[in-house]
């Protein structure tokens, strides 16, 4: 009997070094706690091993078919400006207006713009490097301490020491900003960017938020190592919206954590289009009591997008309220994983968590993985989840067609119901057409 | 020449299983037939049939509309044709609102006409909605709710004849209309059905029950027994049903058949 070869790939990493750390630090003249910061994070990342499918938050996803000498290389500066951002994405939020708008092209800030009220009432909206140097104080006291750490993962202790490219946002206390702010990373060739997102809304304070991810299409493959820590203080309130429509050789690894302080409120939306490999950690903290937190989610891959998006509901205090939908709709080979878990410490007693996941499948050879999973250890608490799966009913397009709708526009009408809910929970009108633009192109296998 | 819809020998299985065996009827415009028949006779296969529900499989017959067989043919194109089903159990579209619903339903039709065509334009179509809500005396904020989504039994039988009302058929079956309707919600879909008759619309009202039938008054009626029309006339064989039942007719079949 003839043996087959199997040729074993493993898990490998990216061909960065520890050089690659001094020599961007030094490029950009960096502080010296925030270039020591980065090697330690270093060190860090060194001595932790790849994650494999050995390792249960890994488990359903296998990367190894990312080809690292393409996108695990750093990109040089080569001149991106802010015109090459697709025009739907550079206009503003609000009619005509915003907070707001700061725009980077793979990972060089090309647009910055900030509204006279914003600056009046003190608030900090620039790019993290920029903000490391002015506001060292508020950086170094939130920059990967106390929402995403560098030990949280291989992917995070690598951002911790080469984020090529940042935000950062800081609302004074008690300033209740009206206009909202966004922001944009833009890839336009393959190789590696690694983007921080640094949110703090003190104490009282609040604001709107959108951050888009997006990416031109381009063959070799391109990695986006990403963190997110958004930090809402006492009484503050965040709403942010995060949408990320890569090109699809763009393979993403994200640490995105929330920490909300008593009484604080947070409103997270993401919407997830495009990549070619997705896997998220997206984590809210109910540190103080009464906190409240609401995420919600949409993903829509087709042909051989994977996304994996791992949620965390942490309840650490009393009298604290969760609340998770995600809707996904999958198309052709795609497949997802959404892994949820509800966490209640013993102290967090009358607290409130709901999680529920629903996703809609075209076709069969589409597959999503729903694992919802409840953590409790305080007694008094009411938890709950929902999860289902199930190909879009054809009784539902049997109806639509009756009435004339051509098939391909009936299943339009129900994928859009079916996210509506989601949508809804967007502040931005523009911003809920674009998605469903995305949801149009996807369907019609435009994109 | 109005449009009719001929129905020539039709067979129809579901999952292998036989459930019409041969149905013959032609319904024109400006006509109102009532097929009535027990529960499990085929009535409502038929209906589904004839929109072109896809678990429905044609082993034998045709289906002729406006002089085109339409068995090949999507249920969107028979729709845009002019053919209309009232559900008798409308499905809900959670997250589309039923105006929403309509105008993509409205449109579909004029893109057929014109591929060009840019839709409806909204105020002209917020003028039809209105119009069509207020002859079926609807609340307008009707318009704006889900699809058939949380309404009640009359609700959903309402938005059906809505439907039928803005879509303008050339042939509507109503396929157990009645079935789960109060008194007074039968009597306001009645009279829906009856505002929209007249020469320009042929229907077919499939029931269970007579009881419709004393507000949407038939020309013709029709008895289905065992995936067969056995038996057609004026109204007043609806009346001799209600008294009789079916039995004299399972018996007159019976009788047929042994001899």
């Amino acid at each position: 009997m003839a043996t087959r070869r199997r040729v074993a790939r493993e898990f490998t990493a990216p061909p960065l070094t520890r050089a690659d750390v001094e020599s961007l630090s030094e490029r950009y003249n960096e502080p010296d706690w925030l270039r020591e910061m980065r090697l330690s994070a270093w060190d860090l990342y060194e001595s932790l091993p790849m994650p494999t499918t050995q390792d249960e938050p890994w488990r359903r996803t296998d990367y190894r078919h990312i080809d690292w000498d393409s996108a695990g290389s750093l990109l040089a500066p080569n001149g991106g400006k802010f015109e090459d951002v697709p025009a739907e994405n550079r206009q503003p939020l609000l009619g005509q207006e915003q907070g707001g708008l700061l725009a980077f092209v793979d990972d060089q800030p090309v647009h910055h713009e900030v509204h006279a009220s914003l600056a009046q009432q003190g608030v900090i909206f620039t790019d993290l490097r920029t903000a490391a140097r002015e506001h060292p104080e508020l950086v170094q006291k939130h920059l990967m301490t106390h929402a995403v750490k560098a030990e949280d993962g291989k992917f995070a202790a690598l951002n911790a020491a080469l984020w090529t490219h940042g935000v950062f946002l800081y609302v004074p206390r008690g300033k209740a900003v009206e206009l909202p702010v966004h922001s944009i990373f833009y890839t336009t060739r393959p190789g590696a960017t690694l983007g921080h997102l640094l949110v703090v809304v003190d104490e009282g304070a609040q604001i709107d938020y959108l951050h888009e991810n997006l990416s031109l299409s381009f063959d070799d493959h391109a990695s986006f190592v990403g963190v997110t820590e958004l930090i809402v203080g006492r009484d503050a309130n965040l709403r942010f919206v995060n949408l990320q429509d890569w090109g699809r050789s763009m393979f993403e690894f994200s640490h995105q954590r929330a920490r909300v302080d008593a009484n604080g409120q947070l409103d997270w939306v993401t919407g997830q289009m495009g990549g070619k490999l997705i896997k998220a950690f997206m984590e809210i903290d109910l540190d103080g009591a009464g906190s409240w937190g609401r995420m919600s989610g949409l993903y829509f891959p087709d042909r051989q997008q994977f996304m994996d998006l791992d949620t965390q509901q942490n309840h650490n205090a009393p009298h604290t309220t969760s609340d998770l939908l995600f809707k996904g709709v999958l198309k052709d080979q795609a497949r997802s994983v959404w892994q949820g878990m509800i966490k209640a410490l013993p102290g967090a007693q009358k607290t409130d968590g709901f999680q529920a996941n629903r996703n809609m499948l075209l076709g069969r050879k589409a597959r999503a993985d729903s694992i919802p999973g409840l953590e409790i250890q305080a007694d008094d608490v009411r938890c709950t989840h929902a999860a289902a799966v199930g190909q879009i009913e054809e009784e539902m397009l049997y109806y639509l067609m009756s009435r004339g709708i051509p098939r391909h526009e009936a299943e339009k009408l129900v994928v859009d119901g079916f996210f509506v809910p989601v949508l809804d929970r967007i502040p931005f009108e523009n911003v809920r057409d674009r998605m469903m633009a995305y949801v149009e192109r996807k369907l019609l296998g435009e994109l | 020449m109005g449009a009719a819809l001929e129905i020539r020998n039709l067979h129809v299985s579901v999952e292998d299983q036989p459930i019409l065996r041969g149905v013959d009827l032609i319904v024109k415009q400006g006509e109102v037939h009532a097929l009535m028949g027990p529960n499990g006779s085929g009535k409502s296969t038929l209906a589904n049939t004839l929109m072109g529900h896809p678990a429905y499989e044609i082993t034998a017959g045709q289906i002729i509309f406006d002089g085109v067989d339409v068995i090949e043919l999507e249920p969107d194109e028979r729709s845009r044709m002019g053919l209309f089903m009232a559900f008798q159990y409308p499905v809900a579209i959670p997250g589309v609102t039923v105006a929403n619903f309509l105008r993509n339903a409205i449109n579909a039709r004029r893109k057929e006409e014109n591929p060009e065509d840019k839709g409806i334009p909204i105020p002209a179509f917020r003028k039809l909605m209105i119009e069509k809500m207020d002859m079926l005396q609807m609340d307008h904020s009707f318009g704006g709710r889900y699809l058939n989504d949380g309404f009640s039994g009359g609700e959903k039988k309402r938005a059906e004849i809505l439907q039928m009302a803005v879509l303008e058929p050339k042939i509507a079956i109503m396929d157990e209309t009645d079935s789960g309707l109060d008194i007074d919600a039968l009597r306001i879909v009645s009279e829906g059905v009856n505002r929209l008759s007249g020469p320009e619309l042929g229907v077919l009202v499939i029931t269970h029950y007579q009881r419709i039938l004393n507000y949407i008054k038939p020309q013709f009626v029709h008895i289905m027994l065992d995936g067969r029309i056995v038996e057609s006339g004026g109204p007043d064989l609806a009346l001799h049903l209600e008294e009789q039942g079916y039995d004299w007719l399972r018996e007159k079949q019976n009788g047929n058949g042994e001899r």
